[in-house]
């Protein structure tokens, strides 16, 4: 190799590259899975209609494709997926990846914020019990984690709606934006995150729960480890034992298991933002399986694929940061 | 030792409490210890006596408050340690005291760089600018004999090697010229030659500085290496401590003659006359290369040759060691003749049988001829199976009847002086050395004509060691076996086997009949192992008292 190309920027490169070959097959494996589902878009339409004469049901099956057979469809949206076109939505009437550009943003906002939340909180407080490990503050953050850990997410909607909206009137019950209130710069900044509060807690506090429970018991793990008696040794202590040589090395399981649940989130989300009315990916995914709308859910499984792909390089390359004993080949 | 030192640490009358329920009450109690400006006190003891326990109290890093001193003064210069408050102590240490621990790889903090990890002593002791601390830093690196200071400050702890490692933990510990070093079994898990190095660097840099230090260990030949004055220390209790040349020439207290008369003589047995014995192993070309991995789309790796055209023969009742310091491919090498491994090239005959290129059913057949003894004794059982269970294991997979099986292993508990209750106990119950003849038991069970053995007294305390090696040795002659010993230890090769074969990155450098190769090495390999023995000078005053 002649060419300098940087390490860092040759492996992730390559994992984009081998990651390929895989979300080909989430694709087709997708694909296949939704026909063997019964009903198809012409028949959510025309359920929609109140019914209409078979004559013209089947002229709308070929006009969309859907008289042949299952693997020429395949092979025919395979081949449009390859010139990045995710086709038609004929619930939205638009193109899909018009439907998706619009509310991807919503979906990542509410992601990332509560990723963001859960485990911030979490690896805080996960330490923060390990150093008072079995006192009454430990007890207390770890039952708390218990509950939050045990509360499905849709219930926790709920209740949430109930105090903050109906009862307190302090937040509002859904949407992402006040409707009509046409906000701009800050003020619309303000009312977005005023309005991704009780979705973000939401979502996030199952995970922080097990971020918080992963740190606790790492933390543990690492404060009996050799080299935090050395650094004891050479007279480190409290927040600098703490933070330079504990935490750091106790955060690996963590990154590893926030990796790996990015995608759980998203599937999070789907009930998250059906409940609160969120425009995401989430609330489209449910919408379009209800319409057997096609299309468009290849195109969120086909985006979220790539999503989780990035996410899980991304995390293989703070894993490297962290642990400098892992080399990126 | 003469003259008027200044006494650096003093610890008196100290007692530590242990938690209820413990094996007994007091970790330690009447201590009493002091260590001198420029002296080298070593706390001697096998595992279990509480030496590293006085090591870390002194450093006040006990895990309080289970275990803790109850009693007793220790002071530093004349100053109480025991009184002061916790950031006190944290000034303290790394400062005035420091300490070097026994494994560096796992000492030192694997995420940040051997720089900032000596920086950081400079960093909570000094005021010193980042200019100055770095220079500091690199002046320390290059008195520990670091061959590269600068590229090696970058490095990260698993970038250098042990020996490297153990020199910044030495670098980490000097760099604020400490009145007082703790060193805790600092050479134990190095090489012999490296460690050679290692205690040659501590002595030089301690008369230098004029520093105290309290070794602690639980090897004689290192003792003999650098003590000034020697402690022993026996489950908690001191049964002597004076200078020296009067423990390790002298020795009064039966505990430590004992302690002594363990140590493996370097005299090897008189060479027996040229065996006519049956061959009963025979490695012929033996060739391991670990290769290269990855390819498409992944990084590589390099090829990695363990083994190089390694051949020997093993005849009846004769012992053979490989010796060789860790990467020699020892290790490989006993894996390959009993097929754990699958070697590239060469065979291993097993009384004229072909082992390697054996089906799956032949090598069942075969494997009962050649059995393994493992390093770690509690790792190689299954700690949920009761002991008659594991002994008994391999000959009903070979096809022998349950209780047929069984009252062997209860015979064969005997043969290796275990009480008949212990058939009905779990591995946990025992200690390291009960769990060894376990594990010999197990491969006796098989009756095989080999044993191999991988470094199976390593990971035992001298005392112990002595009684295992006598053992084999007992067993090997009672019944005819052959022994294939992999060691690192000279001593104990020197001790047991017959002839050894010396290794050195995968190739055999020397062979031949123990005494000789002991007498008078060809290899300048082989010259430089045997010169780094520790205490190679000393001649133990006591033998056949154990």
């Amino acid at each position: 190799m002649s060419l300098p190309v940087p390490p860092l920027l040759a492996y992730a490169a390559r994992r984009v590259v081998q990651a390929i070959p895989i979300i080909i097959l989430i694709m087709i494996g997708s694909f296949l899975l939704i026909k063997l589902a019964p009903g198809d878009t012409v028949d959510a339409l025309v359920g929609d209609m109140g019914g209409a004469d078979p004559a013209f049901v089947a002229r709308l099956r070929a006009e969309y494709g859907l008289d042949q057979s299952v693997m020429v469809q395949l092979w025919r949206y395979m081949l449009k997926l390859a010139q990045f076109d995710f086709g038609w939505s004929y619930v939205y009437e638009q193109p899909v990846i018009t439907v998706l550009t619009s509310r991807i943003g919503n979906t990542m906002l509410l992601m990332v914020s509560s990723l963001a939340v859960a485990f911030t909180f979490g690896v805080a407080l996960g330490a923060i019990a390990a150093r008072r490990a079995y006192s009454w503050t430990d007890n207390m953050i770890s039952t708390l984690g218990l509950v939050f850990y045990a509360m499905p997410s849709f219930f926790l909607s709920l209740l949430l709606i109930l105090i903050f909206s109906v009862k307190l009137g302090w937040l509002p019950v859904g949407g992402i934006r006040t409707i009509g209130a046409f906000k701009t710069g800050w003020a619309d900044v303000a009312d977005v995150a005023r309005h991704l509060v009780m979705p973000t807690a939401a979502l996030s506090l199952i995970y922080l729960a097990f971020y918080m429970r992963l740190m606790r018991t790492s933390v543990l793990e690492v404060m009996d480890l050799d080299f935090v008696r050395t650094a004891r040794a050479k007279g480190a202590g409290g927040a600098r034992l703490m933070f330079h040589h504990v935490m750091r090395n106790a955060l690996l399981p963590v990154v590893t298991l926030l990796g790996l649940q990015f995608s759980t989130v998203l599937g999070g989300s789907v009930i998250v933002e059906t409940i609160f009315s969120l425009p995401g990916i989430g609330q489209l995914a449910y919408t379009s399986v209800v319409k057997r709308d096609l299309n468009t859910l290849m195109g969120i499984i086909a985006i979220s694929s790539v999503i989780v792909v990035i996410v899980n390089v991304v995390t293989d390359l703070v894993y490297a940061w962290l642990d400098p004993r892992i080399e990126l080949k | 030792m003469t003259g008027e030192r200044k006494t650096i640490l003093d610890v008196r009358d100290l007692q530590i409490v242990l938690p209820t329920g413990g094996d007994r009450a007091y970790a330690l109690s009447d201590f009493n210890l002091s260590v001198g400006a420029g002296e080298i006190v070593c706390l001697v003891g096998e595992s279990g006596s509480g030496k590293s326990l006085a090591a870390n109290a002194v450093m006040r890093l006990l895990p309080e408050p289970h275990v803790r001193v109850s009693r007793g003064t220790i002071s530093l210069d004349g100053q109480d340690l025991l009184s002061l408050p916790e950031s006190s102590m944290r000034a303290i240490r790394g400062d005035r005291m420091a300490m070097i621990f026994q494994e560096p790889m796992t000492a030192l903090n694997p995420q940040k760089s051997v720089g900032w990890q000596i920086d950081e002593v400079l960093k909570l002791h000094t005021r010193l600018s980042r200019a100055e601390r770095k220079a500091r830093t690199l002046e320390i690196l290059g008195d520990v004999h670091i061959p590269d200071p600068a590229s090696t400050y970058n490095a990260y702890p698993h970038q250098i090697s042990g020996g490297q490692r153990q020199r910044v933990m030495i670098a980490m510990a000097l760099v604020l010229k400490p009145q007082l070093i703790i060193a805790d079994e600092p050479t134990t898990a190095l090489d012999v030659t490296t460690q050679k190095q290692i205690l040659k660097l501590i002595k030089d840099l301690q008369q230098a500085r004029g520093t105290g230090i309290l070794f602690i260990t639980h090897d004689f030949g290192v003792v003999a290496e650098i003590a000034d004055r020697i402690a022993v220390l026996r489950l908690g209790e001191m049964v002597e401590q004076g200078p020296a040349s009067q423990i390790l020439l002298n020795p009064q207290h039966p505990y430590t003659r004992k302690l002594i008369a363990a140590v493996p003589a370097l005299t090897p047995p008189p060479a027996k006359p040229v065996s006519n014995e049956p061959v009963v192993l025979e490695a012929k070309a033996l060739r391991k290369t670990f290769a290269a991995r990855g390819g498409f789309l992944s990084g590589k790796r390099d090829p990695v040759t363990a083994v190089k055209d390694l051949s020997f023969q093993l005849r009846r009742g004769e012992t053979l060691g490989v010796v060789g310091e860790s990467g020699s491919g020892k290790t490989t090498v006993s894996r390959i003749v009993t097929r754990l491994l699958e070697s590239d090239s060469g065979e291993v005959r097993i009384d004229g049988r072909d082992l390697l290129s054996a089906s799956r059913s032949e090598l069942r057949a075969l494997r009962k001829d050649i059995q393994m003894v493992f390093q770690d004794p509690m790792a190689s059982l299954n700690p949920r199976r009761r002991v008659v269970e594991l002994i008994a294991q391999g000959p009903i997979v070979q096809g022998v009847a349950r209780d047929v099986a069984h009252a062997r292993a209860r015979e064969l508990l005997s043969l290796v002086e275990l009480p008949p209750a212990a058939a009905e106990r779990y591995p946990h119950e025992f200690s390291g050395g009960q769990r060894q003849r376990i594990g010999i038991a197990r491969a006796l069970a098989m009756e095989p004509r080999v044993i191999v053995a991988d470094e199976p007294v390593s990971a035992l305390d001298v005392s112990v060691q002595a009684q295992v090696l006598k053992l084999l040795a007992d067993l090997r002659d009672r019944l005819h076996l052959s022994l294939l010993f992999v060691t690192h230890d000279l001593r104990v090769a020197a001790q047991l086997c017959d002839k050894v074969i010396v290794m050195s990155k995968g190739e055999i450098v020397e062979a031949g009949p123990t005494a000789s190769v002991f007498a008078d090495p060809q290899h300048p390999y082989t010259r430089s192992l045997l010169d780094s023995i520790p205490g190679r000078d000393w001649e133990p005053p006591v033998r056949d008292v154990a």
